[in-house]
């Protein structure tokens, strides 16, 4: 049975020894792999051959991984669902009939299903948290500059991170420790060993993640953002307390907290993310990758079409948005008061984390929506990543773990949310409920 | 439900700003789809005013000569070039 994992089903071997050797990790498609299609889910990119690997790909094939293939997503990662990938929509195999989440689907799909041990995705506004709390796995977003971005094909630079998908915690902090370490070729990385603590770098790991995985959560301080609870559907909400009394009962306690900026956090990130896709977006004209144009009219005309026919319908929704965000007149206005947003979120974030050792939440507000629901309503779709996009605005780590199924059966994630650099109390928090 | 009317022209004009062509279908719908979009970003005045935290700082290295791509692998994606130069439409 197929849930339409991969666009491409290629084998990359990796070395023959290493931390991951034996087992397999499939890839998001906006990764680059040398010699190996990467089409980040578009038509304009359909026939792309990156000549390079991505840093994260290299590590992983030094690391001894195989890459089983490249996994299905929405088109440059602008969705909530996998169904705005040009190569077709991807199954749920936790809860057939309905999205994996998006834009890693794919990804987290392979790993539900089996496809593959381990995976990666990208999270820009959610995008690794989503799939992973749909599919019944775990997924976990990074401090922003804990992973190398060097051949991730850019959506929202200033947002987005690699991160690792997982049937368990502790496997997906082992996907971790291979793919973080500072970067020459992404100048937005750095070392962060005073932050993170643990264990001295050895050949392949330049921090320890797994042994984070203990289970320990005596004492352990949780906060809960009501505002991330008031938009939540209550079957989630009821399975979200359940996952916290069970945190409570291994010797967690729990607060209350107050975080009004996140009311704003949804328009501040899409603002953001569509006026930085609209700048990024600009390198696709047809010229140095693309369709093969016929060239009748002139530059202008020959850009406009090229990208006519190469973009899908939200990726033109987001292209557009974003230039108007940014146009005269309108800059002020729209993308000025979302970066305002954002150091509002930034501020109330780290006022809850000093008196919180985690923050928790509710991963989706929504199970996840059965298929073709939410492509007429882009607004609507937007609205789901009302408690994943504050952390990407926030630069903070977070997981989404599983925390159990709604009476009807659909997966929920939880979502623990932790200071920069805190992946290791995340995942230790996180991996009590596994 | 909103008060921001984008009409169907400013559509287009967005999109040649941005180099998109879009059909008759695609802007209506857009045009739709924008004002409920807009109205909702425009909540986004009721957020103050905030100083960020200045926590950033340059990272520079030495301006020295490195390997990189070639040119044979950096002209292998494009639909056409000549002469080692990748090819596009005329200017004007």
């Amino acid at each position: 049975m197929s849930h339409n994992v991969y666009i491409t089903e290629e084998m990359i071997p990796g070395d023959t020894d290493g931390l991951l050797a034996g087992r397999t990790v499939a890839v998001k498609d906006n990764i680059s792999t040398a010699g190996v299609r990467t089409t980040a889910g578009s038509a304009m990119l359909a026939d792309y051959v990156p000549p390079y690997d991505a840093t994260v790909v290299e590590r992983l094939k030094e690391a001894g991984a195989t890459i089983p293939g490249k996994t299905n997503m929405d088109e440059f990662g602008m969705g909530t669902t996998t169904e705005t990938s040009h190569f077709g929509p991807t199954e749920n195999p936790a809860a057939e009939g309905h999205v994996p989440g998006g834009s890693s689907g794919g990804s987290a799909a392979a790993v539900a299903a089996g496809e593959a041990d381990l995976a990666l995705g990208s999270d820009t506004g959610g995008s690794v948290r989503c799939p992973a709390a749909f599919c019944g796995v775990v997924g976990i977003k990074p401090t922003y500059g804990l992973v190398s971005r060097y051949g991730l094909i850019a959506y929202a630079n200033s947002l987005e991170q690699i991160g690792p998908i997982a049937p368990t915690v502790e496997e997906a902090a082992e996907l971790l420790e291979i793919i973080a370490a500072p970067d020459d070729r992404d100048a937005t990385t750095r070392g962060a060993h005073a932050e993170i603590g643990g264990s001295e770098p050895d050949d392949m790991r330049e921090y320890a993640f797994a042994d984070a995985a203990d289970g320990d959560v005596d004492g352990l301080e949780i906060g809960i953002p009501t505002e991330l609870l008031d938009g939540a559907e209550e079957g989630v909400v009821e399975t979200f307390w359940d996952a916290i009394d069970e945190l409570e009962s291994e010797g967690a306690s729990y607060h209350e907290v107050d975080l009004p900026s996140v009311e704003h956090a949804v328009e501040a990130y899409y603002v953001i993310a569509m006026s930085e896709a609209s700048s990024n977006l600009a390198r696709f004209d047809g010229v140095r990758y693309g369709p093969t144009p016929e060239y009748e009219g002139n530059w202008n005309e020959e850009y406009a079409r090229i990208r006519e026919e190469g973009f899908g319908e939200e990726v033109k929704r987001r292209i557009l948005l974003g230039t108007y965000a940014l146009s005269a007149g309108y800059h002020d206005k729209y993308y000025k008061k979302a970066q305002d947003a954002r150091a509002w979120v930034k501020q109330d974030f780290d006022g809850a984390l000093s008196e919180a050792d985690v923050l928790a939440s509710p991963t989706m507000p929504v199970p996840p929506m059965e298929r073709g629901e939410s492509l007429d309503d882009p607004l609507t779709m937007y609205l789901a990543d009302a408690n994943t996009t504050p952390i990407n605005l926030a630069n903070l780590p977070a997981i989404s773990v599983p925390a159990g199924e709604t009476a009807d059966g659909l997966p929920v994630g939880l979502q623990l949310i932790g200071p920069a650099f805190g992946e290791r109390t995340i995942i230790r928090a996180a991996s009590a409920l596994s | 439900m909103s008060e921001s009317v984008v009409d169907p022209d400013e559509v287009e004009h967005v999109a040649d700003l941005a180099r998109v062509n879009l059909d008759d279908e695609e802007r209506e719908r857009f045009s739709e789809q924008f004002a409920d979009i807009l109205s909702y970003f425009e909540t986004l005045d009721e957020v103050p005013e905030v100083e960020p935290e200045a926590e950033l700082t340059n990272v520079m290295r030495p301006d020295e000569v490195e390997s990189s791509l070639d040119q044979d692998a950096a002209l292998e994606n494009a639909p056409e070039s000549e002469d080692g130069f990748f090819k596009g439409p005329r200017v004007s």
